[in-house]
């Protein structure tokens, strides 16, 4: 098979670059990941690369940068056709359009407000993410994917940021199956397939990942 | 069987000007219907077919709803697809103009917002913002005649209803814009030789009046 020339910029605790992955893994499509230190250092080719943010995940096809995570995951799906991960039917990718999008404007912001704050504010925080679960929960139904039979761009978007339940749970001492079983029976599904299952990666992982970044915020 | 397209808008909004622009664009007849949201009131036909974030524009085809204006814009491209494509068709190019409108969408609207509805500092700050933001866009542009080249396309339309705010920012920041970034305001005189553009976009002057009233009721100048 010819090299497709792919190169990820990339950040393993990221759920961005994990949709990213995931999408490419859906295609078969083989990349090469280069790990960002985003800590000690951002790399020459991430900051010519993605001058407007400086961030990843970065995707580069044949030399050329691709940035915001939602806006690849476009492009791998456009580029390579098989297999679908939007319908074809216009007004049904008008539909997934708009849940990617509000995932992207209320899901990991949601959850980071959790780790981010105590007391009162925490409590807020908890039942705001709540709320927003129970959204997408509701837009499930009794799908067994956010595409309907199939495996698609909603559920990648939105399976990333799951990685990160673990640890918003253990800040928030709550559990998200109390809440929305049935969203938890949708990321265990979604957790069985082989592309999934390659990519996210230890959610104790990255709960101590924020363990530290806290500690690196000065925060307690 | 005859398309049923409502529009529900505001007529000052850039966010709904770039639904009327695409529909012009692809000769789409279509109902428009004003929201009174100068008086914060939205009507039960909004709330039933935007429950999520309530807003404004909102397409109804066929009785169903599309929100999110530059999904609005995507969807309208898709579906009249016959005519004026306004998405580039290659893979690379479309995800260059999204990348751009998000970065309109994330940047430009708050920097404008706070040149009106701040005084003093904050509002220095806020027009630095703007042009900085303005001067990024103008060096994607270069020298073609529009974004994407030759044609007028959706990151032209994602930019240019900001235009007949412009006078409004510029009165309450007394400064001016063309002398920052003259190419930019070159392409947007282009674009209002279009009758799709020119009648889509609303009068300069009532938003200025618009900016003023709501100025009064916040306590800026």
């Amino acid at each position: 098979m010819a090299t497709e020339d792919v190169v990820l910029l990339d950040c393993w605790a990221s759920p961005y670059c994990m949709r990213v992955k995931i999408a490419l893994e859906e295609k078969g499509i083989k990349y090469e990941e280069r790990a960002e230190d985003l800590f000690g250092g951002k790399s020459e080719l991430l900051l010519t690369s993605n001058p407007v943010y400086a961030k990843v995940p970065v995707l580069l096809h044949k030399g050329k940068p691709l940035c915001e995570s939602s806006i690849i995951v476009g492009y791998i799906e456009e580029t390579w056709a098989s297999p679908p991960l939007l319908p074809s039917c216009p007004y049904a990718r008008s539909q997934a359009k708009f849940w990617v999008d509000y995932v992207d404007k209320k899901l990991f912001d949601a959850g980071g407000n959790i780790w981010r704050t105590k007391g009162e504010a925490q409590e807020v925080a908890i039942k705001d993410f709540i709320e927003v679960l129970k959204q997408l929960e509701k837009v499930l139904g009794d799908k067994d994917f956010f595409g309907g039979d199939s495996f698609g761009f909603v559920d990648i978007i939105t399976i990333a940021i799951t990685s990160w339940f673990l640890a918003f749970e253990k800040f928030g001492n709550f559990k998200v199956e109390d809440h929305t079983p049935k969203l938890s029976a949708w990321i265990n599904r979604c957790m069985q397939r082989k592309t999934v299952a390659k990519v996210i990666p230890d959610p104790e992982k990255i709960y101590e990942f924020v363990i530290n970044l806290k500690k690196m915020m000065g925060m307690e | 069987m005859a398309d049923e397209v409502v529009l529900l808008d505001y007529w000052a909004s850039m966010f709904g000007m770039r639904a009327r622009v695409a529909l012009a664009e692809k000769g789409v007849k279509y109902e428009y219907r004003e929201e009174d949201l100068r008086n914060k009131i939205k009507s039960q036909l909004l709330l039933q077919m935007n429950p999520v974030h309530k807003k404004i524009p909102v397409l109804i085809h066929n009785g169903k709803p599309v929100s999110e204006s530059l999904i609005i814009v995507q969807y309208i491209d898709e579906v009249w697809r016959d005519k004026a494509p306004l998405l580039p068709s290659e893979p690379y190019q479309k995800a260059h103009s999204r990348f751009w409108a998000d970065f309109i969408d994330k940047k430009l609207y708050d920097a404008c917002s706070k040149i009106w509805s701040t005084k003093g500092e904050e509002r220095e700050a806020a027009k630095k913002d703007f042009i900085e933001i303005l001067k990024q866009l103008e060096g994607q542009l270069g020298d073609k005649p529009y974004f994407e080249g030759e044609k007028f396309g959706f990151l032209d339309i994602a930019l240019i209803t900001f235009y007949c705010w412009f006078h409004a920012f510029e009165t309450c920041g007394n400064f001016s814009i063309e002398a920052e970034c003259p190419k930019l305001i070159a392409w947007a005189k282009r674009c209002m030789q279009r009758e799709s553009v020119s009648r889509s976009l609303a009068d300069e002057k009532k938003v200025y009046e618009l900016v003023l009233g709501v100025q009064k009721m916040l306590g800026v100048e």
